[in-house]
């Protein structure tokens, strides 16, 4: 068999575009009808989108693997790519070049409860697996779902929130840092409403994901709450350029984030250089 | 068996115009003071006697290629959409490249562990290193700046070539190593070597011992690793660098790259370049973040990737010939071999 090309992408049509906050936008994609059937890829795995004349740029594919009318990603405007990305409509086509790096280990949490602390864009790649568990919902414990943004403005995937709040599959909690107006839920920075949420640790797992300073208060947090460093799950952001563990930008030491994670469990981050 | 010839050096431009016929095929070439590699030209001097400025790693791997081109085209049935093509460019022109050195040559074997691993493959660069010869020459006289050996390697080394070229009296002896090595030396130019690959052998003979003896690194990784939160100790060692990046542009095993779009109009190309992890803003974040700030992170990464991180992914195998480029170019003479051993050393004297 011919190998793949691993720079190329596939050329995928924007079908769908979200404003999800001031600077986010959800951008649902589909590939070639052929692509389309044969992809596959699991929660956690993220994706090089490219506007052909500006660049590449990594992000998580926050649909899960369990819904593949679309592939979806969320995208915060940062610079060049993302600026571009946002100014796209419906039938523009972009590069896709997925799946890449590691995923959640979803098998692995089977049967046990789990605690999912979101900030800000953060919230996209738990989106993935929340969602994937809610389909497979037999498969797990408890799920309790933690997700915090500056203001209620600039909290993304609004329009699951009810769904979200609603179900009594799910205990969410979602809180924003300062108070605002008709806001009717916690107020608070995240690591401080976990610390209230008080999750316990028993059989349990956390999977946390947002701005660096967010993780390292929350890591804290859950340490406090008496989470082991095995029980606690996080991403890692790196710059990235080839994806694939070549171009050697986004090394941690010996580990590449783009090859084997950016899925990592807290343990396994202990063990790198650090230099995050 | 391919037998070892030997070429009178008068005859060696008329050989070079005969295989540039058949591969594009790049030598030595004075330019100011520095020697470069660049396209055989019969009306230019070919100087094989000292180590390029450069090393021929972009016969390989261009300082900037192609990787695919895209192209948009409208619709006629909806105007306002429009599709977009895509293409990839695989170079598969047959090249040789004659007067490297062995350190130059093994580079590449630093690279094939990455580029082609068993898990992906940029097909960009095999079609390139499947298609390029190396008639590499062995080293008579090793600089000051070199230490092959202390990357496993020689002064007449053959991994990576497939002709090794010696200077003995009057000429050169050519040894094949590889199949298509043995091609190259089809030539009626071409004597026997007869007696003149003994001449040859104690040329390279002549060269190791001239090396001297090279230290151990075995616990090199290990020790690098150990030192990674010591700020002080990468402070001190980076202290000269002003983050040039000369070292890893010369460096014929640095294969970081960047990727990066150039479109007119509708048409462009997605361009692979060299790219320097010596550079503050080789990791730098959108947001503002960057992991590497000062430049005593970043050569702490250089150093290490090359004789740390890499060794430990693969099997041992250092990512540095020993070619002494850095050292030799680097305008405030940063010493690489020096961090090593210091490295190297600096635990042994706090275990004591
Ligand atoms: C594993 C991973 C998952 C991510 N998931 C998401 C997501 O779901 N949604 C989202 O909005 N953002 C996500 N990001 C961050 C996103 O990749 C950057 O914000 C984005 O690359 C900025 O691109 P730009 O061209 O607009 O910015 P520019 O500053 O113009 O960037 C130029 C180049 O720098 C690189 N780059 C710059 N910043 C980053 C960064 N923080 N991380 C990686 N590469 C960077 C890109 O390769 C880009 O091509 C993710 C990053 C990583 C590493
Ligand atoms: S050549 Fe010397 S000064 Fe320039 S980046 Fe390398 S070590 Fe620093
Ligand atoms: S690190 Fe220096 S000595 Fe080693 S291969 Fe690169 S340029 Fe040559
Ligand atoms: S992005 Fe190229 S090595 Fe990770």
């Amino acid at each position: 068999m011919q190998p793949l090309n691993p720079y190329l992408p596939d050329v995928a049509t924007i079908t769908e575009i979200i404003d999800e906050t001031p600077a986010i936008k959800t951008f649902r994609v589909v590939l070639g009808e052929k692509r389309m059937k044969e992809f596959s890829f699991k929660p956690g795995q993220v994706g090089q989108l490219s506007v052909f004349g500006t660049g590449e740029s990594t992000f998580v594919i926050n649909s899960p693997p369990s819904r593949m009318d679309y592939l979806q990603f969320s995208v915060m405007r940062a610079g060049e790519v993302t600026s571009k990305l946002h100014s796209m409509s419906p039938g523009d086509q972009i590069g896709v070049r997925a799946p890449l790096g590691n995923w959640f280990p979803y098998e692995d949490l089977k049967g046990k409860n789990i605690v999912f602390v979101g900030g800000g864009i953060g919230m996209a790649p738990l989106r993935t697996l929340l969602l994937y568990m809610l389909d497979n919902r037999g498969d797990y414990g408890d799920i309790s779902l933690l997700y915090g943004a500056r203001t209620p403005q600039d909290m993304a995937f609004q329009y699951e929130l009810p769904d979200w709040l609603g179900r009594d599959d799910l205990k969410t909690q979602l809180t924003v840092d300062v108070e605002s107006e008709g806001w009717e839920h916690s107020v608070g920075l995240i690591p401080n409403v976990l610390l209230e949420m008080e999750p316990s640790p028993e059989n349990t797992v956390a999977v946390t994901c947002g701005p660096p300073i967010m993780i390292k208060f929350t890591i804290q947090a859950l340490h406090k709450l008496g989470f082991q460093d095995n029980q606690i799950i996080t991403t890692l952001e790196k710059r990235m350029k080839c994806g694939v563990g070549i171009c050697g930008r986004c090394n941690i030491g010996t580990k590449y984030v783009c090859k084997d994670g950016p899925v990592f469990t807290y343990e396994e981050l202990k063990q790198l250089p650090n230099e995050l | 068996m391919m037998e070892a010839k030997f070429i009178p050096g008068d005859k060696v431009p008329a050989w070079l115009a005969e295989l540039a016929k058949e591969r594009r095929t790049a030598v030595p070439r004075r330019e100011g003071g520095a020697v470069v590699f660049r396209p055989f030209d019969p009306d230019q001097p070919v100087p094989l006697g000292r180590q390029a400025t450069t090393p021929p790693k972009g016969s390989v791997f261009p300082q900037c290629e192609p990787l695919m081109v895209f192209r948009y085209e409208k619709d006629p049935a909806s105007p306002d959409t429009s599709q977009v093509r895509v293409k990839e460019t695989i170079d598969e022109t047959p090249r040789l490249v004659v007067g490297g050195r062995p350190c130059d040559a093994r580079g590449f074997a630093t690279f094939d562990r990455v580029y082609d691993a068993e898990d992906v493959k940029d097909l960009n660069y095999l079609a390139r290193r499947e298609h390029t010869a190396f008639i590499t020459m062995a080293c008579p006289r090793p600089s000051s700046t070199c230490f092959c050996h202390w990357v496993g390697s020689g002064p007449a080394d053959t991994e990576c070539s497939d002709v090794l070229m010696t200077p003995v009296e009057g000429g050169y002896v050519l040894e094949p190593v590889t199949e298509t090595g043995g091609e190259l030396l089809q030539s009626s130019l071409l004597e026997d070597a007869g007696k003149r690959l003994d001449e040859a052998h104690a040329v390279h003979k002549r060269a190791a011992e001239g090396l001297g003896e090279a230290p151990d690194l075995s616990e090199t990784p290990g020790k690098l690793l150990e030192l990674f939160d010591d700020m002080g100790f990468w402070e001190e060692v980076s202290a000269k660098c002003i983050s040039c990046g000369a070292c890893t542009y010369l460096c014929p095993t640095c294969y970081c790259f960047n990727i990066t779009d150039e479109a007119c109009g509708a048409e462009g190309a997605r361009l692979r370049t060299w790219d320097n992890c010596m550079s503050y803003q080789f990791t730098m974040e959108a947001s503002g973040h960057n992991p590497r700030p000062t430049k005593a992170h970043r050569l702490k990464n250089r150093v290490g990737h090359k004789f740390s991180y890499y060794p430990t992914i693969h099997g041992g195998a250092i990512a540095c010939c020993g070619c002494g480029r850095c050292i030799k170019h680097c305008p405030v003479s940063v010493d690489i071999r020096e961090i090593v051993l210091k490295a190297t050393a600096a635990e042994s004297a706090e275990q004591e």
